[in-house]
């Protein structure tokens, strides 16, 4: 039983991997038009995520795998009833690559305008769209004893789960200004600078009340976290990391307050799945439908063989991540392979 | 149990979409490494201006391959969530297998090979261009051995599941290495390599028709043509033939429905082409007597299961799987033909001046394509009416909980945002190619570049020591 809690670990891994990863280009999609003001900027703007963006979309490919791998009933209920919404956010990922890819093939502003705003758009969308679904996650939704959901795409927009979208596109603005501080130079930096303390304040007034709405809810997973009260400490070490973040961004210590973003995303999905654990979709209408760790699992042969397999994968995939990541640091320059 | 029609046309076509992308990755990231071989080999710079100029083209190629792959990932769960939880225990690991091994192999290594001709030596471009490549082999491998396991499964038993019965792996090396991976993943390798030989091809065949870039499209040529002409000939003669041999001891009513069999005989014929009706139960067309014997057994006497052998209820759409198969086959044959025929103009020094060759080569690439996808159709439409192979039906393996209405609405969608996806990758391919390769950089420039793990290391950083 102990592979099952380790593939929860191992998969919340991946999901934060990915919410760092593609979060912070999501990120600056979504800032493009705030600190734009010619096309040199957009084009500086997309190019300071050109090498890796493609990179960091292959996280959300990894995490659809593990997920069939490991826990092949949470990925069959919940990929069904959240149909029409992950087709959205399927179709909007589609989108935003072609407009990253084809903004800057024609010269003309009408052109380059309207990909921009494709950007910007699908950008924000698919943040919005996954905090909406975590938001649902976090509040369960209505299972059959089947394992079915059984709830449609406008149920699914409840208050609660629309602020975490909210919370959600803020959280990756945040990131995504953090990490432009590290790649823009000049006049693109002051604007990335004096944008990012104001995002920190709405970002942690919007938390705020995440929190607390949290901790007023009547589901489960509000009950772990009275229950066990030294989960808190993931919350409140995310806290430590956004003071860290803020505080180096006006220390211009642009790269511990990426590595203090990056750790406070990492804290604050630890915080969910600290709450959740050991489920992982809660059934709202009766907690016997609800899938956990265990029920919902592969047998302990296939976790067996897919923990050889990330044991042999993962170094390699950490490894060259950082390596692409190192080779590629500094300031964005524009050049002929530049989009 | 409800109608999965929509569910089945939207993953044909998503998927179908998306295997125009993988061979041409797996074909031109090929012939990239042949030119990164030469340029370590020879330092002359016109290797680099080859691969600086398809390099592009493959990182619109492998763009497209990860938007519309994505999809995939998650489509056995959105509309196949009962064939999710009935394959999760096997299927599930191999397709993370994949992520985990091959695809993060390639998106790690592409920022280096795409954005590494103006940063990179000759050796380190060819590293990064290696590792991209050798991931798309091996993503491809992965795919295929999980597609073969619903094609032959084995190394499983059916245990009692929480919401019914399902697959529990057994064995996970007889998971691997089903009777149908190692001649079907070599059949698609060797398919998708001649896919990248034709269009290189192509492109050079087009550049000298139009008399531009002359001299680097002869040398694109002198690279493609004799892969693409030595491949046809083994494919069409070992690697495709083969299959014969594994699906009729396998899938004997897939053979039989590929040729139109309807009962057992020796001497079963081969068609060329022919129409098959269901309802006399008859095949009419123009065939080779006693072929499909000899491709089945190498003997005129091997006895060939017909559909007579089979209920109604366990065959494929016979003509449908027919024609398609007929259109790869056909298809397979007229790529010899164009082998042979540009040998010939070849050795007698008129490859570069026949306009009729050249433009033949222009439109090759097209067919290959075409043969890849009825091939494609041909293993999954002759899988039917299972969706794992005498285990799980197709109709039984759909999301229940999903209503038309809301497939159609995905489906609308699929169809709207492929095609611009289409039109984009078209219409950028173009622009790539009409652009033409860039002027060769100086030898001396390459030289300068870092070419070792400890140059690229110890550097400041590159990206702000360059101008723009």
């Amino acid at each position: 039983m102990w592979l099952n809690q380790l593939w929860f670990v191992l998969y919340v891994v991946i999901i934060g991997g990915y919410v760092i990863l593609d979060g912070f280009d999501l990120g600056v999609g979504m800032l493009s038009p705030f600190l734009a003001r010619s096309d040199h900027d957009k084009r500086v703007l997309l190019n300071s995520i050109g090498p890796v963006w493609d990179g960091n979309e292959v996280w959300l490919v990894l995490g659809g795998g593990a997920l069939f791998a490991a826990f092949p009933f949470v990925y069959a209920s919940l990929f069904s009833g959240f149909y029409l919404a992950l087709m959205a956010v399927l179709l909007v990922l589609i989108m935003r690559a072609v407009a990253i890819e084809f903004r800057s093939k024609r010269e003309s502003a009408r052109w380059r305008t309207t990909w921009d705003w494709f950007f910007t758009i699908s950008s924000t969308g698919i943040a919005f769209l996954l905090g909406v679904a975590l938001g649902n996650v976090l509040r369960g939704v209505p299972i059959d004893d089947q394992g079915n959901l059984t709830v449609d795409f406008v149920g699914l927009l409840h208050p609660y789960a629309l602020l975490l979208g909210v919370a959600g596109v803020l959280m990756l603005a945040l990131h995504g200004g953090i990490y432009l501080t590290m790649k823009l130079s000049d006049e693109l930096l002051e604007r990335v600078e004096r944008l990012v303390p104001r995002l920190v304040v709405a970002f942690f007034v919007v938390m705020t009340v995440v929190i607390v709405w949290t901790l007023f809810l009547p589901e489960d997973f509000a009950q772990n976290f009275r229950d066990r009260p030294w989960t808190a400490i993931f919350p409140a070490a995310a806290f430590v990391a956004v003071v860290v973040a803020w505080r180096s961004i006006r220390a211009r210590a642009h790269g511990r307050a990426f590595v203090a973003s990056a750790t406070m995303i990492a804290l604050l999905m630890a915080s969910v799945a600290a709450a959740l654990y050991p489920v992982m979709l809660p059934a709202s209408n009766d907690p016997a439908n609800s899938l956990t760790i265990y029920n919902a699992a592969s047998t302990q042969e296939t976790l067996t063989v897919m923990l050889v397999v990330a044991v042999l994968g993962m170094p390699f995939v950490l490894l060259y991540t950082a390596g692409v990541y190192y080779f590629f640091r500094g300031r964005v320059q524009l050049d002929e392979d530049s989009y | 149990m409800r109608d999965v029609l929509l569910d089945r046309i939207q993953f044909g076509l998503t998927a179908s979409f998306h295997f125009i992308f993988p061979p041409l990755s797996l074909g031109v990231g090929l012939m990239l490494m042949v030119f990164g071989i030469q340029s370590v080999r020879t330092k002359d710079p016109k290797w680099r201006q080859l691969s600086l100029f398809w390099v592009r083209i493959y990182g619109l190629i492998f763009a497209m391959g990860v938007a519309t792959g994505i999809v995939m990932e998650f489509e056995f769960g959105t509309n196949w969530s009962v064939y999710s939880r009935y394959v999760g225990n096997v299927f599930g690991s191999l397709l993370a297998a994949e992520g985990i091994f091959a695809f993060m192999l390639e998106g790690g290594f592409l920022g280096l090979m795409l954005f590494g001709g103006t940063r990179l030596g000759n050796r380190m471009w060819l590293f990064a261009t290696s590792m991209v490549v050798i991931g798309a082999h091996f993503s491809a491998t992965w795919i295929i051995m999980a597609n073969s396991w619903m094609q032959t499964p084995q190394g499983f038993e059916i245990a009692q599941g929480p919401n019914g019965p399902m697959a529990v792996m057994t064995n996970f090396w007889e998971v691997v290495f089903t009777p149908s991976f190692i001649p079907r993943l070599l059949h698609v390798i060797v398919a998708s390599w001649m896919l990248g030989a034709a269009m290189v091809a192509s492109v050079s065949a087009w550049y000298l028709l139009k008399q531009r870039h002359v001299d680097v499209a002869k040398t694109m040529l002198r690279v493609a043509l004799p892969v693409f002409c030595v491949l046809s000939v083994l494919q069409a003669g070992v690697f495709g033939a083969q299959q014969a041999t594994v699906v009729a001891e396998q899938q004997p009513v897939k053979l039989a429905s590929m040729e139109g069999l309807w009962e057992t005989r020796d001497c079963a014929p081969l068609y060329l082409f022919g129409w098959v009706d269901t309802n006399s139960e008859t095949t009419s067309g123009v065939s080779i007597p006693c072929m499909l014997s000899l491709l089945v057994g190498f003997s005129p006497d091997t006895q060939v299961e017909g559909l007579d052998e089979f209920p109604v209820d366990d065959r494929p759409n016979v003509n449908l799987v027919f024609q398609v198969y007929h259109a790869m086959i056909d298809l397979g044959m007229l790529f010899v033909g164009v082998s042979a025929l540009v040998a010939f103009v070849a050795w007698r020094r008129r490859l570069y001046t026949s306009r009729f060759v050249l433009r033949l080569l222009v439109v090759n690439v097209v067919l290959v394509l075409a043969a890849i996808m009825a091939g494609w159709w041909t293993a999954e439409f002759g899988r039917q009416p299972w969706i794992v192979w005498e285990q799980l039906r197709t109709v039984d393996a759909a999301s229940p909980n999903l209503s038309t209405t809301t497939v159609a609405i995905s489906l609308i969608g699929f169809v709207l945002v492929y095609a611009v996806l289409l039109v984009v990758f078209l219409w950028l391919l173009n622009q790539k190619i009409q652009a033409g390769p860039p002027d060769p950089p100086e030898a001396t420039e390459i030289e300068s570049l870092p070419d070792s793990f400890g140059e690229i290391f110890a550097r400041r950083p590159r990206a702000s020591s360059r101008v723009g």
